[in-house]
């Protein structure tokens, strides 16, 4: 068992844990965050991808104890105070979802693109998610949202619980 | 009003883009504190007796629950077995546990319980099994001609058969040319980003399970069958579901004895495939050996065609529905005078096949698109032109097909036309022309599909009530997988009842809830599950009317509901209005409620045409799709924001199967993939944007005139590609390559076809 101080979304978490233990199994099985998916365990398809002091990870490839002393953001993070990011907005507005299931490590890849390249070309987009797959959505409406997104500067109100017209 | 053609963003989005959604390995409820983890124990082999289970070295693990086999599955029920008796003789039945043989790589042949989540393999590890291998039979047409046999009772590996016997050749005889070639249409692995995932609990009267599936009450009533208790003592939950796409209808046999785990343990328990479990191990889709001829004259009029289909059913023949569909639709949208049709199932030692997004329709698109190209080839004539002298005509509708489909409502040349037009079609082919003219190794292909599909049929059932807040309740029997049927839902009762959709609810998905209902598959949720809400929603409309004209002291028809502000007043006098809480109230009952079922006698059948547009580099056998456009025709569109949605995801599942896709086997049976870097994902890089144009030709078979769109995007798409690949070749010689069109493939065959031109000379 190894000691592990990881700070997620904010808060700092102390836990025991095996030295195998994946960080997305910590998240979701220990933490109880699971917003956080888990698509193939084998570093494939992006599920699961977590932001890890400032670069993206697959949290299915990164052992629980190499996230000691760092800090995590989730998409159950990314919202500050009611205020979506900008990437959940352009989602919701370009219905860059469908399942949802590949969403939260979709928008934690589209935030480490934007952040290295904050005005990409479409191509950049398509080619920079290779590693995040959707099996729902056709990518379209993702590149939408995320170019959507580099395009808004700042975040915006979430919208109510209901859908709005468009 | 109509809520019609109005663009409306999703209300699911808020849960699943702050907290992820819940899917039933997030579960975190009270009766599944402390679950048990299950791990299966999978055969290793395609084909084998077992000889020996040892489990007592599993069972000393400190940490293990418990270990089941075979042998622990006493009382239950026997296996339903498949087929029609006359030909399956009874055979074919599928176990939960396999006990005595094996016959795929990946099925279940233990489970073991487990404190920890790690545990699980450690634990699966120690299950000792002896095998004695037997030869495996590979792909449908060895398990035609081989003489190893899956079931040795059935003294054959032909499940069932049809039609073959009526075949008459003299209908091709007064044709110009023929054409005959076997076209393969591969078996693929369906990928939900959630794989099959169930927990459970039995707390000694009823079972609780939550299964991520496209239809609760289905699960239930297979659930009650296969483990001999009464329907009513288990309630089947489903949450939050990461894609279906068919492979998710019910419930299977890994999810059956997770169940079964519980009921027998006492323990609660929690099972998600990996996703190596889920490439060998959840049900896959197509996997048909299709051959076509086709016959017709020089002026382009095609006079007989006949298809006839090899089903691969893998392991164990789970559905009968695929091969009759394929030969229902397989003269697509074509007036064609002869047709004959017939197909024969057969078991092999692979992964079970059923439905995937489309189910026996994009099988026979496939087939008949092909074959009209062919048939354009060998004539000369341009395929699109060959389509146009071809398709039904649109006043010759409702038109019944010699297959003896009932095509509700059609605009196939339309359609055709359309697409031409955005295309500009004529400047595509210059285009082509041009760098045929100048040698270019970047060869452009341009392919054309016309398809009709077959969707819905069946009925469905709807509860919606409105509260004493003014809050409506609509409790609906289709399930969704993402579709968005709570804001489709919501969008239909809102025009209803005027309440605003940030005030309805939408519960799907629970059978103690929603006891009675089909689900969704096969493109229904709109047509059936939609016309029971919008019936359910007119009763209680009818109702609060009644209810308001008590209140109001006037006459019945003198009450009007006003959409826009959801309040009800006397027509001609608005001071005098009422809301639905005030309505609502005054009734005493503090709901009104009404249950509606709908029901149609007929499936519909949307239609459209897909181009697609490709360069192949002739050097490496490389396929760029550069544009995929579209017209698609599901009579009119509730929400263009998800009917457009459905399309995009089927547009890239039918590229996906054309340039990438396939499950393999090599000779022994042994899958060749274990992950999604081995399988052919296809990733955002491998797509272009997809143009769409959508036409709006109702139907008559629902009140509100629509179709299915979920699997149009893929039943058009896929012969559009692969018709456009090869015609990028044709000029090298190349009349077929089969999918997925890999460079390797497509190299090939220009390898092939220059070879063959060289040898002619
Ligand atoms: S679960 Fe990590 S990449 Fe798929
Ligand atoms: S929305 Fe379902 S996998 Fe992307």
């Amino acid at each position: 068992m190894n000691r592990i101080s990881v700070n997620v979304d904010g808060t700092t978490y102390e836990d025991e844990v095996e030295p195998r233990l994946l960080l997305v199994h910590y998240l979701r099985d220990r933490l109880g965050l699971t917003g956080t998916q888990n698509g193939c365990d084998t570093g494939n398809c992006g599920a699961c991808t977590v932001d890890l002091d400032g670069a993206s990870v697959k949290s299915c490839s990164v052992l629980a104890v190499q996230a000691d002393g760092g800090e995590v953001t989730t998409l159950q993070g990314l919202a500050r105070d009611g205020e979506w990011h900008p990437l959940q907005r352009s989602f919701h507005e370009r219905h860059a979802l469908q399942c949802g299931y590949c969403t939260p490590g979709m928008i934690m890849a589209a935030r480490d693109l934007l952040r290295d390249n904050p005005d990409p070309s479409p191509q950049e987009v398509r080619n920079s998610l290779r590693g995040n797959l959707c099996r729902c959505t056709g990518y379209q409406n993702i590149v939408e949202a995320v170019l959507a997104a580099a395009a808004a500067r700042e975040s915006v109100p979430a919208p109510a619980a209901g859908g709005e017209r468009t | 009003m109509s809520a019609f053609g109005t663009r409306v963003n999703r209300v699911e989005d808020q849960r699943l883009l702050t907290s992820g959604g819940v899917y039933v390995d997030d579960l975190r409820v009270p009766g599944l504190r402390g679950a048990a983890y299950v791990t299966f124990v999978r055969s290793p082999v395609a084909h084998a007796v077992i000889t020996r289970i040892d489990t007592s070295r599993a069972r000393a693990h400190p940490r293990v629950v418990a270990v089941y086999t075979a042998a622990d599955l006493t009382g239950l029920p026997a296996p339903r077995p498949f087929g029609r008796p006359a030909h399956s003789g009874g055979f074919f039945a599928e176990p939960l546990l396999a006990g005595e043989k094996v016959r795929f790589v990946g099925e279940p042949v233990a489970v073991v319980l487990t404190e920890a989540r790690y545990d699980g393999q450690d634990a699966a590890d120690l299950v000792d099994v002896e095998y004695r291998r037997l030869p495996a039979v590979v792909g449908p047409a060895q398990a035609l001609h081989d003489g190893t046999l899956l079931f040795e009772e059935a003294g054959s590996n032909l499940a069932d058969q049809r039609d073959r016997d009526t075949y008459d050749d003299t209908v091709f005889d007064g044709a110009d040319v023929v054409v005959e070639r076997e076209i393969v249409n591969q078996r693929v692995a369906c990928v939900p980003m959630e794989g099959r995932a169930t927990a459970a609990v039995f707390d000694g009267t009823r079972l609780t399970v939550w299964h991520s599936s496209q239809n609760a009450q289905r699960c239930r009533s297979t659930l009650a069958e296969s483990l001999g208790i009464p329907a009513e003592a288990i309630r089947v939950i489903v949450p939050d579901v990461g894609g279906g796409f068919g492979a998710k209808i019910g419930i299977d046999r890994d999810a059956i004895v997770v169940a079964w785990a519980a009921w027998r343990s006492g323990t609660a328990v929690r099972w998600a495939e990996s996703r190596a479990e889920n490439l060998v191990a959840m049900t896959q889709g197509r996997a048909q050996l299709n051959r076509v001829r086709i016959g017709g004259r020089r002026d382009g009029t095609i006079t007989a065609y006949r298809l006839d289909v090899v089903q691969d059913a893998g392991a164990y023949p789970r559905t009968s529905t695929l091969a009759p569909v394929t030969c229902t639709m397989a003269p697509g949208v074509y007036d064609i005078p002869q047709v004959q049709t017939g197909y024969r199932v057969v078991v092999t030692n692979g992964t079970p096949v059923n439905k995937y997004r489309g189910a026996g329709r994009p099988e026979a698109t496939a087939a008949i698109e092909r074959a009209v190209d062919l048939f354009a080839a060998e004539i000369g004539m341009d395929p699109a032109e060959v389509r146009r002298r071809n398709v039904i005509a649109a006043d010759a509708f409702p038109f019944r097909t010699g297959t003896g489909a009932l095509y509700d409502s059609g605009e196939y040349g339309a359609a055709l036309d359309r697409l031409l037009g955005a295309a500009a079609y004529p400047r595509l082919r210059a285009e082509q022309a041009a760098r045929r003219d100048k040698g270019c190794v970047n060869a452009l292909g341009i392919g054309i599909s016309v398809y009709v599909e077959m969707t819905g049929g069946g009925g469905e059932t709807a509860r919606v009530t409105v509260d004493g807040r003014g809050h409506a309740t609509v409790l609906t029997g289709s399930s969704t997988q993402g579709q968005g049927h709570g804001t489709a839902w919501s969008m239909l009762v809102e025009a209803e009842l005027g309440i605003p959709v940030d005030r309805i609810t939408v519960v799907h998905g629970d059978t103690d809830l929603i006891p009675k209902a089909v689900g969704t598959y096969s493109s229904r949720s709109l047509q059936l599950g939609g016309s029971a809400v919008h019936q359910a929603a007119a009763d209680v409309r009818n109702q609060a009317r009644w209810h308001a004209a008590g209140l109001l002291a006037v006459r019945e028809s003198d009450v009007t509901l006003d959409v826009a502000s959801g309040t009800w007043h006397v027509a001609g006098d608005p001071g005098r209005s009422l809301t639905w809480d005030q309505v609502v109230g005054h009734t005493g009952a503090g709901s009104i409620r009404a249950d509606a079922e709908f029901a149609s006698e007929r499936p519909t059948f949307p239609f459209g045409a897909h181009l697609s547009v490709v360069e192949v580099d002739t050097e490496t056998g490389m396929v760029t799709v550069l544009r995929h456009m579209t017209v698609d025709d599901a009579g009119p569109v509730l929400n263009p924001v998800l009917a457009e949605g459905q399309r995009h995801g089927g547009i890239a599942q039918g590229i996906a199967q054309v340039l990438f896709e396939e499950v393999r086997y090599d000779a022994d049976g042994n899958p060749l993939h274990a992950t999604l870097a081995d399988y052919g994902a296809v990733a955002a890089a491998d797509l272009p944007d997809f143009e769409l144009e959508a036409g709006e030709t109702p139907t008559d078979v629902n009140p509100l005139g629509v179709k299915g769109i979920g699997e149009a995007g893929t039943i058009g798409s896929i012969p559009a590609v692969q018709n456009a690949v090869i015609d990028a070749v044709a000029h090298l010689g190349v009349r077929h390559i089969d999918m997925p069109m890999t460079p390797d493939r497509v190299w090939a065959a220009i390898g092939e076809a220059g070879t063959e031109r060289r040898s002619r000379r």
